[in-house]
């Protein structure tokens, strides 16, 4: 039975796979675009909201406009990479309810490989390439001192965010098997992380800023790091030097995100299908 | 009127018994409001105590005011209507001895008085606990502010009952409402106050039907539109309301004819 699958090994299966879900994406052409424009739009209205409150008050948690929108810029760009990749798991209470998930099992390839290459979204893209957008023109108009060090935490950045971020979504997949209909409970910490981060961490309450950093490491993604990049000290509880540890959480988040995956598959029992 | 009150009613009940879900919907709307919260604070500190009469406590009631009404108004995702056009039940339902729009309006009504005591009412009183709300400066708040949120959630339901009525039209319309979503966002006043917008951003969303789907509801329920001055703010309401009302029937009417010709 295997044998038609032979030929496809490894890797060159999913960029086989990721390939053809591209091009199906870009066969209709007006809604891919449409789609596009819309995924760039939801980060402009998103950076709104600092432009509004900035627009009302010198600083924000400490930090002027400029040194908000790199902030923002960090950690969206962190996000929108993982929605592009991982969003599609966000879908699986609606395959659990609708029975279908059965039908990704019975493939000779991992349930995550398939959610991703299955839906792999482009049209996602035009939130990462806004929130590059906010990237350069901070990066153009602040007067940074980079040093190879803070040049190189600049681009690792976004992708140990990426990585944390995509780690919530398959963790919050995980935890679905076990609550269909709550739903809501892990967009807390999904897309609650996702606000979260994109803000100066030193607005968060005392208790928000422990939880968003040391359980759901979001200020991690944007705000701890940018403390280093611009040479600026911590809030209390939020020290800058953390950004320094970003793998260290990234990894720690994987493997919780790995363990429930694992046992949220090896619970699930079909549902009839 | 008696048939369109059970129908509110089964909607009611059909909502009782997603009881994860509610959970799951008080912890959230609670997180996000400390994070909120703890947003406006820090801008309002910046400036210097207050912001276009928001200081800390006005401040907190609005955030959490806000996530109270967000379940009840539901101003997100809503495709029951384009599902049935697609699979073509339209036809069946338009054939039913009910009003299309007043049946959906009636259970849209129900679902809400439903979510309002049970989704809206806990964060509203955590937040009111752990940080503190200003209570309104008049008692007809109370009953000003109950007409201002049942005018919101009906120009939140006529609003998606015409998004998705464009599926007469076309067939696929997610990206219609993908945009609507993001323009409502903001415009509502969900993100932050329309009061505090930049003068050109507030005057665009004086002229949306958004900021009466949340923002009005409120303002009078927070008193910061207290006594008469909470009229000029129902009429406004009462003005989208009507106009939805008509452009929807417009709507269905044209659409109907559509069908119709198209042999459904």
């Amino acid at each position: 039975m295997a044998e038609p699958y032979a030929r496809l090994s490894g890797r060159r299966t999913y960029l086989t796979l990721i390939g053809s879900r591209i091009r199906s994406q870009l066969t209709y052409r007006s809604s891919f675009f449409v789609n596009l424009v819309n995924s760039f739009f939801l980060g402009l209205l998103e950076f709104t909201e600092i432009y509004i409150l900035l627009h009302n008050a010198p600083t924000l948690g400490g930090l002027t406009f400029l040194q908000a929108a790199l902030v923002f810029g960090l950690a969206n760009l962190g996000f929108a990479l993982a929605d592009l990749v991982f969003g599609q798991v966000d879908s699986i209470p609606r395959y659990l309810r609708e029975g279908t998930l059965e039908a990704f099992l019975v493939r000779p390839l991992p349930l995550l490989a398939q959610m991703i290459t299955a839906d792999f979204q482009l049209r996602r893209a035009g939130r990462a390439v806004f929130a590059l957008l906010v990237l350069i023109i901070v990066l153009v108009r602040m007067d940074l001192d980079l040093t190879a060090a803070t040049t190189s935490l600049l681009l690792a950045t976004p992708v140990v965010g990426a990585a944390i971020y995509g780690a919530l979504f398959v963790l919050a997949g995980g935890i679905q098997f076990w609550i269909i209909d709550g739903t809501e409970f892990t967009n807390a910490f999904v897309y609650g992380g996702a606000y979260a981060g994109q803000l100066p961490g030193s607005v968060l309450m005392l208790p928000i800023r422990v939880l968003f950093t040391f359980v759901v490491p979001a200020t991690i993604t944007g705000y701890v790091p940018a403390l280093l990049i611009m040479g600026l000290p911590g809030p209390p509880w939020l020290p800058a030097w953390l950004g320094w540890f970003a793998p260290v959480f990234a990894v720690s988040i994987w493997t919780l995100a790995g363990l429930a995956w694992r046992l949220g598959i090896r619970k699930y029992t079909g549902a009839g299908g | 009127m008696h048939r369109y009150l059970e129908l509110a009613r089964a909607e009611f009940r059909r909502h009782s018994t997603y009881r994860l879900a509610i959970a799951a919907g008080i912890f959230t709307n609670t997180i996000f409001g400390f994070i909120r919260a703890g947003v406006l604070f820090a801008a309002i500190a910046a400036a210097g105590g207050s912001i276009n009469g928001y200081d800390p406590q006005q401040a907190s009631t609005y955030v959490w005011l806000g996530q109270a009404l967000l379940a009840p108004v539901a101003m997100y995702g809503w495709t029951e209507v384009s599902d049935r056009v697609r699979t073509g039940q339209i036809a069946i339902d338009l054939a039913r001895p009910v009003d299309l729009q007043l049946s959906y309006w009636a259970r849209d009504l129900g679902r809400a008085a439903f979510a309002l005591p049970t989704r809206g009412l806990p964060p509203l009183l955590l937040g009111a606990l752990i940080i503190g709300i200003a209570l309104p400066p008049s008692w007809t708040a109370y009953p000003l502010g109950l007409v201002s949120l049942v005018l919101g959630i009906s120009i939140s339901f006529l609003c998606r009952y015409g998004m998705n009525l464009i599926s007469f039209w076309t067939l696929d319309i997610q990206g219609y409402l993908n945009a609507y979503v993001l323009v409502l966002g903001l415009l509502s006043g969900f993100y932050v106050p329309v009061h505090i917008f930049p003068d050109w951003l507030r005057q665009a969303a004086y002229a949306s039907p958004f900021p009466s789907m949340f923002q009005a509801p409120i303002d009078v329920l927070s008193g910061r539109a207290s006594g008469v001055e909470a009229f000029p703010v129902l009429g406004v309401q009462l003005l989208w309301l009507v106009l939805l009302v008509v452009l929807t029937r417009l709507m269905l009417w044209r659409a109907a004819k559509r069908l119709v010709v198209q042999g459904g």
